[in-house]
């Protein structure tokens, strides 16, 4: 029992690496990808490409893909998002819906039905894990815990304490006042979507590394995604690290009930969060509202 | 001033909508059996697309998840007739079913916003496979048949099935037509345009959007309902799947979203594409993404929207024209003209 907690707990660190990159252009551009999943499986293949041809520890052709994956994220914030932004709500989800379908459908035509892996090109770390009184706990999946706690702790660094964040933030709460003091918002949009897509690059590994992958497999991961960023409240980081953790304990303990409740606890607790958030209080699933933090005043 | 419901345009489209309907009525006693096939298949993509329609042009309700609905309409068909009610009965009974279903499932889903309302539905459709998987009747992903069709004849149930789509397809366009000219469709084309400014002139947003959502979710659960009358095999995996909803899209985008006669332009189009270019496989997949992506765009009111600015056309008037007839009796004279008669 503790046992299936510890792992829940591990898995909602991979959750919550996927979900971060979605809450965060979500924070910042007010848009919600949807072919985030589509293109964290699009790096996990790239990541594959360079290893299987390079000989490669997978840990450094991540390196090598991450500058690719924030150009790609460059190009489509010019490309595509910044003009579906300007043409109301609709656009977007149009557009990001279609993008996906194409990338998705690109993918399966270059590497075809089969499933790729990145666990056997990291020789024994795939299965070797720690031994913390009677628990055995896998090394990979405290790495990629540990990963999700770097990467969500150092958007949050960015954003609250760099220059850098407070253009982003001045951009998402006001483009046309930010433009007034100074500030080009489609550049700070650009590289908002630029950093993104480096998150999504690093959980796209993650999912390479912890178990298989096709070219349709990004649907379930934008879903997990979106997932864990509503039951943590999408206005906090941190929030959508702890969402990451109760949507796999959810899920975990769905897979005890039924052989086939892995997704449906998920989903269950997902519309179970949405639910109390539509009728009771909206911050009352928002951490930072119970924390005491300045959410309220930045909000305002 | 007299503004009219009509224009010279739609009582032509009037006289040649009833020509089509009866040659369409009589098509069976002619056409070949492949024919009818795909003239069944081409009904029930019209409706998906007019459902899809009502809910993202004039509603501004982006769904990712109207599978949902095409396989509950069909999964409630297999069960109905499983306890033995007769199969085009079946079929019916289990859209309105699903219409039921999809009133709570308003109250909640409809206070999203835009993308969330969107993967939401998906999540939902994603559930409503997994529960419908439970069902031992289904067995899994394997899937069942509808085997109370085997009653009729091949023959008969290939023109029942045909004749059952025409008669839901006209029947859920004119339902749609005066849906749209209804009080409720002018709120809905005001709520679809500026939701605030609506709502300051009193529009009930909620109300009005969820008349809208049961209508698609019924239309389209009767699409699915057809689709499985006509393919016989219910499988969880192929009705639940997301690419139904992505060929909605597509006929609605490259039709032109929010426009009446878009959506099935888009859908004869896309009946065609598939005609020619489904055995490319996946480019054709690859190639109705990026239509959709650069239609969403460069062209956003699509082919429909193109023909209807540059002529002015208007096949079906669902809103109210001030015609150049309308404009003449506006100066003096013919004010005069119009009150002395």
């Amino acid at each position: 029992m503790i046992h299936s907690l510890v792992q829940a707990i591990l898995l909602g660190g991979y959750y919550a690496l996927i979900a971060c990159g979605l809450a965060f252009m979500f924070q910042v551009m007010r848009i919600i990808n949807l072919a985030h999943g589509s293109l964290a499986i699009l790096s996990a293949y790239l990541v594959w490409i360079i290893t299987d041809a390079q000989a490669l520890s997978p840990f450094i052709s991540l390196l090598i893909v991450l500058p690719i994956m924030a150009m790609i994220g460059w190009l489509l914030q010019r490309a595509i998002l910044e003009r579906a932004t300007k043409g109301g709500e609709l656009l977007p989800v149009l557009s990001t819906f279609g993008l996906s379908i194409v990338i998705d459908n690109l993918l399966f035509q270059h590497f075809g039905a089969n499933t790729r892996t990145l666990a056997s090109y990291v020789g024994d770390l795939s299965w070797e894990s720690y031994q913390l009184f009677d628990l055995w706990i896998g090394k990979l999946p405290v790495i990629i815990f540990v990963t999700a706690i770097i990467v969500i702790g150092g958007l949050d660094f960015v954003l609250r304490f760099t220059s850098l964040g407070r253009q982003i933030r001045a951009t998402a709460f006001d483009s046309d006042t930010a433009g007034l003091v100074g500030i080009d918002a489609r550049k700070t949009a650009a590289i908002a979507a630029a950093i993104a897509m480096m998150t999504v690059a690093i959980s796209g590994s993650a999912l390479g590394l912890r178990g298989t992958f096709d070219a349709y497999a990004g649907a379930p991961q934008l879903l997990f995604a979106f997932e864990a960023t509503i039951i943590g409240g999408v206005r906090s980081l941190w929030g959508v690290f702890l969402g990451g953790i109760v949507l796999a304990i959810a899920q975990s303990i769905g897979a005890l009930i039924h052989p086939q409740g892995f997704l449906l606890g998920g989903h269950f607790v997902f519309l179970l969060f949405l639910f109390v958030r539509i009728y009771l209080n909206r911050d009352f699933f928002n951490l930072g509202h119970w924390l005491g933090k300045k959410s309220k005043g930045e909000s305002q | 001033m007299i503004i009219k419901r009509s224009n010279a345009y739609s009582k032509v489209t009037i006289i040649t909508v009833m020509l089509l309907l009866m040659v369409l009525i009589i098509t069976p006693f002619m056409a070949s059996d492949n024919v009818l096939e795909r003239l069944t298949v081409l009904f029930i993509y019209i409706i998906m697309a007019a459902m899809w329609n009502t809910l993202a042009g004039f509603g501004g309700l982006v769904s990712i998840g109207q599978q949902l609905f095409f396989g509950l309409g069909a999964y409630a068909t297999i069960r109905l007739a499983h306890l033995g009610m007769p199969p085009f009965t079946a079929v019916f009974m289990a859209a309105v079913l699903v219409g039921l279903l999809s009133w709570p499932i308003s109250k909640f889903m409809l206070r999203l916003k835009a993308a969330e309302f969107g993967i939401g539905m998906w999540v939902l459709a994603s559930v409503g496979h997994l529960l419908v998987n439970l069902d031992p009747l289904i067995q899994g992903e394997t899937g069942t048949s509808l085997i109370s069709l085997n009653v009729y004849q091949i023959e008969t149930r290939r023109v029942l099935i045909y004749l059952a789509a025409l008669i839901c397809m006209s029947g859920l366009l004119i339902g749609l037509f005066y849906l749209l000219r209804s009080k409720a469709g002018i709120a809905m084309q005001a709520i679809r345009d500026n939701e605030e400014a609506a709502d300051s002139i009193g529009v009930d947003a909620q109300t009005v959007k969820k008349w809208f959502f049961i209508f698609a979710a019924f239309g389209t659960a009767l699409a699915g309902a057809l689709w499985l009358a006509q393919a016989l095999s219910f499988q969880p995996k192929t009705y639940f799947s997301v690419q139904w909803t992505a060929y909605m899209i597509f006929m609605v985008l490259v039709g032109g979203i929010g426009r009446f006669e878009g959506a099935i332009l888009g859908a004869l189009l896309f009946f065609a594409v598939e005609t020619w270019f489904a055995d490319t496989g996946v480019w054709y997949l690859v190639g109705l993404g990026g239509v959709a992506v650069l239609c969403s765009l460069f062209f956003p009111k699509g082919l429909w929207g193109a023909i209807e600015s540059r002529w002015g056309l208007r096949l079906v008037s669902v809103g109210y024209q001030v015609t150049e007839e309308t404009l003449n009796q506006l100066s003096p004279k013919n004010k005069i003209t119009s009150r002395s008669e």
